[in-house]
């Protein structure tokens, strides 16, 4: 397709502005103008309409497409949180109100949102308190082991600057990590995919503040040695931080402050169905036990004895500060809110369980196909199997079987992570999608496991029915158009 | 078919599919999770149908008061948005799809993107934009991160009249990277540029620059970037992207890194957000920037296609080497901006930032013309300004917001010593009835006693 600025003619308009019909100047000298008016679009409304409408028909997504994308948990976004995001009384509100004398007077239901997410959050994650400010995943991550460094050094252990991560972790965890000023020290997987415990033990000391664990892993399995890893973390002087972005997988099963975790992050935009938007905006709440509260971001919205809804600065001085302006992605958050007011107490148990049950279902059925490094195991919310078996008999990879299903009209799976199987495919079907759209996933996957064998040639040439062939990576590292 | 969590499977599947695993139960695929770490139970309220849901969000957004005349700024404002932004990107091609890992299936969101990098680009006269960051404070700190990358330094020198939130923000997320930020007083309303001058010298990393300031005044900081280049430090400038229609641009004044909120670019106040941050350089300084980056390609038979760049920089493949943790930044939101600028043109941005330009200069000639209110900076400003008022402006405003009207923020909240201080800000959708108005009983409620 054209791009905008290749429809654009010279004075053509879409939307005219209001104007209030003052007369006087602008007050801004010329030295402080700019040269030239923007060289922005000209187009017609219709033009615009059109164009972004078409756009959008080259994507697939999940209201169109079947979206097994492992670790993102692509589940069904129901539209009435849209449409209840849009309400003109959260919309219009100024953030600002929330900080000015008399502004929380007129906030109270927002205020009253945000609170009541954070509490239904605390008995989600079996946690003390939650701030809904972080932005997204990773920028929730960053909050996390910010509050255990504040932790430290607000105990006088500011030597504990190592943080431990498992090899099966996300790459966010150690990005985060080394944000928050810590040094990485990798911990590797056994043979059944869970933390190595010797190694572990080898790697804790003085020095360490925590260990960020991702449950279930990377691989979709749920490490049954959780409570001794917290144990030994602890007994070393250590906080157990847990990536909550697999939540989806044990959510009313299991709780992470249950489990022995000090602070968690969740990823509204997955578990809790916000949706992703391509790319955001997600949001990331934080959860902590008590030992954290004190260090959680500023302001925090209170309950007063009477019901009403303040906004106070944290708890105390020891507060981390600002890691949003205010209280986050409040409009995503509020997506989140009436999906748990939806689900309720049974609900949210049940998606997770079926979540689990598609995923296992899905490998089960596939087994025979593919290979699974560790079959024997009951896998979480996700599965991984690996191309293998038919990369050692016909030549044709990951990628190539991704490309093959966007050809039958699923978005592929997540390919080459995690990194510690290789030419891993990792599948994520949630609790949304029926039998018969596993059943027809699975059928493509067989299909395509035999074509891999009678004509390899065309697993490299796919995809072959998407709007765009394969696209040249290399080239556009190296010419480096980034703008029109 | 269940009640609860939009699962389609009736009891059938469920036996069929429990079979095909080999397991008698749900609860039996949990074995994993030792028993007593379960739990049988949430302490949750049972769910509530869609129409319930409905009904209980309506009534607490009927709780907040949403009709307020907004004259309230500091870095997010009330500006009109075309109806055609929020029906074409609520979408579900758009909104219920992930990070464009598979460009074939994604040119929606790519293209789109790749256009958001343009009109930033074009907006900001700089080179290369990213595909959005969290927001305008989250931006300000990664552009300093950018700037230890590039020059290895740790000091930086901050301008006193940028965002105090956004202040706050660079303090936070940096606290463990041992950086030093060395605040300069501002000078009337704005950056002290001779103060700055006679800092910089071979230690400092940056400059950290806002135009408008956070009190609403302009001015053109080319010789402050022709400095800080002649110290070997970077030049950062935290921007208000509508204002840019009008304003001399970073590009014009030899920046070297654009950031801030594109909120003013077709996003709702929405209490806070979701927002849109952006980040804009050089194309040298490309590589060293975060966050994800669009760039043009070809499929095999040369058809202009677009993928995610330049990804060597990024978590998912340098992990604690990469250039910042982001991964989800504000997509949906760049779309959203995009679509805007489409719609708005170039003459209609211009427009509606002229507009907020003659609506502040309305709005400060009525203000200042109450008896015992002036202006408490001479610098010229753009859309936004402050007056001292005789008595203290939260109570002023308190008052005012009772009547219906937020008439600005008072900025002895921020800032010590300013407690007489308002600050007022204008858009193009304020009409000449409504600055009367705020004028009116602005100076009913400083009649008033207290």
């Amino acid at each position: 397709m054209k791009l905008i600025y290749e429809e654009s003619l010279p004075k053509r308009r879409g939307v005219i502005p209001p104007k209030s019909g003052v007369t006087c100047e602008t007050l801004v000298p010329a030295n402080c103008r700019r040269g030239e008016k923007a060289p922005l679009p000209e187009v017609s409304e219709l033009d615009a309409v059109r164009h972004y409408t078409n756009l959008s028909r080259l994507n697939y997504s999940v209201d169109t497409n079947f979206y097994p994308l492992g670790s993102c948990t692509m589940k069904y976004n129901p539209k009435v949180n849209e449409q209840i995001s849009r309400l003109e009384g959260f919309t219009a509100l100024h953030p600002y109100l929330s900080l000015v004398p008399g502004g929380p007077e007129n906030v109270q239901g927002a205020l009253e949102t945000i609170y009541e997410t954070e509490q239904k959050l605390c008995e989600i994650t079996g946690m003390k308190a939650v701030t809904m400010q972080p932005f997204a995943g990773a920028n929730g991550e960053f909050t996390g082991v910010m509050l255990i460094a504040a932790y430290h050094k607000d105990h006088g252990d500011a030597k504990r600057r190592r943080m431990l991560i498992p090899d099966s972790a996300h790459g966010t965890n150690p990005a985060s990590a080394m944000m928050a000023g810590f040094e990485i020290t990798a911990i590797p997987s056994d043979g059944k995919g869970w933390v190595d415990l010797e190694a572990l033990k080898a790697a804790l000391g003085d020095d360490v503040a925590g260990l960020m664990l991702t449950a279930p892993n990377t691989v979709g399995l749920f490490d049954s040695n959780v409570g001794e890893i917290c144990d030994l973390v602890h007994k070393a002087g250590g906080l157990m931080y847990y990536d909550g972005a697999n939540l989806n997988a044990i959510m009313g099963h299991a709780r992470p402050g249950d489990l022995g975790f000090d602070v968690v992050h969740l990823n509204m935009h997955k578990t809790f169905s916000t949706p992703h938007g391509g790319g955001g905006p997600g949001a990331g709440a934080v959860g902590v036990k008590e030992n954290l509260v004190p260090y959680l971001p500023t302001p925090r919205v209170t309950k007063t004895a009477d019901g009403k809804f303040e906004v106070g600065k944290a708890d105390s001085t020891k507060s981390m500060g600002h890691i949003a302006p205010f209280f986050g992605n409040f409009c995503v958050m509020l997506k989140a809110y009436a999906y748990m007011l939806q689900l309720g107490a049974e609900g949210i148990r049940e998606a997770s369980g079926m979540a689990v049950l598609n995923a296992n279902y899905l490998k089960a059925r596939l087994q025979d196909t593919f290979k699974f490094p560790f079959q024997d195991q009951i896998c979480m919310h996700e599965c991984v199997c690996t191309s293998e078996w038919q990369l050692e008999k016909s030549g044709v990879n990951t990628l190539d079987i991704a490309k093959m299903l966007l050809d039958r009209g699923y978005h592929a799976p997540t390919v080459y992570f995690p990194l510690i199987v290789h030419e891993a495919i990792m599948i994520e079907p949630t609790e949304t999608e029926s039998k018969e759209v596993l059943d027809g996933f699975v059928e493509s996957m067989k299909e395509i496991a035999k074509i891999t064998e009678t004509d390899p040639e065309a697993c490299h040439r796919a995809p072959e029915k998407t709007p765009i062939g394969r696209l040249d990576e290399v080239a556009a590292a190296k010419n480096m158009i980034l703008k029109a | 078919m269940s009640n609860y969590g939009f699962v389609p499977h009736g009891s059938e599947d469920l036996s069929e599919m429990l079979a095909a695993v080999g397991v008698s139960s749900v609860e039996e695929l949990y074995s994993a999770i030792p028993e007593k770490l379960r739990i049988s139970k949430l302490d949750l309220p049972a769910g509530i149908s869609e129409y319930e849901v409905s009904k209980k969000l309506h009534a607490l957004a009927k709780k907040n008061t949403s009709d307020l005349v907004c004259f309230m700024g500091g870095g997010f404002y009330d500006h009109f948005i075309p109806a055609a932004v929020d029906a074409i990107a609520s979408r579900g091609e758009f909104t219920t799809c992930y990070t464009p890992y598979q460009p074939e299936v994604a040119q929606g969101t790519l293209q789109t993107m790749f256009e958001f990098q343009s009109g930033m680009c074009r907006l900001t006269g700089m080179e290369v934009s990213n595909a959005s960051v969290y927001d305008g404070g989250s931006a300000v700190f990664e552009a300093a991160a950018m700037s230890f990358r590039v020059n290895g330094r740790r000091r930086f020198l901050v301008d006193g009249a940028m965002n105090p939130i956004y202040r706050n923000m660079l303090e936070s997320y940096a606290a463990n990277m041992n950086f030093e930020f060395v605040e300069v007083a501002p000078k009337d309303g704005k950056a002290d540029k001779e103060a700055i001058a006679a800092q910089l010298d071979d230690t400092v990393s940056a400059v950290i620059l806002q135009n408008p300031s956070f009190f609403g005044c302009v001015d053109d900081y080319t010789e402050t970037a022709e400095a800080a280049r002649k110290a070997g430090a970077l030049s950062i400038l935290i921007c208000y992207p509508l204002s840019l229609a009008y304003l001399k641009t970073p590009g014009e004044m030899g920046i070297d890194i654009a950031v801030g909120d594109a909120q003013s670019l077709g996003l709702p106040l929405g209490f806070g957000g979701p927002y849109l941050g952006f980040m804009t350089t050089s194309k040298k300084l490309a590589r060293k920037m975060p966050g994800r980056i669009c760039g043009e390609t070809h499929d095999k038979n040369g058809n202009r296609g677009f993928v995610l760049t330049l990804q060597a920089r990024e978590q998912h493949i340098r992990r604690e080497k990469a250039t910042s943790n982001i991964c989800s930044n504000q997509n949906l939101c760049a779309i959203m901006a995009t679509i805007h600028l489409a719609l708005m043109g170039k003459e209609g941005l211009y427009e509606a930032a002229e507009e907020s330009a003659k609506n502040a200069a309305y709005a400060l000639k009525k203000l200042t013309a109450i008896p015992g209110v002036k202006a408490t900076f001479s610098s010229p400003s753009f859309n936004e300004f402050a007056i001292d008022l005789p008595k203290p402006a939260s109570k002023v405003c308190e008052k005012l917001l009772k009547v219906g009207i937020a008439a600005g923020i008072p900025l002895g909240e921020f800032f010590p010593g300013m407690e007489n201080a308002l600050l007022v800000a204008l858009t193009e959708k304020r009409t000449i009835e409504e600055i009367d108005a705020l004028a009116a009983k602005l100076e009913a409620a400083l009649k008033e006693e207290d």
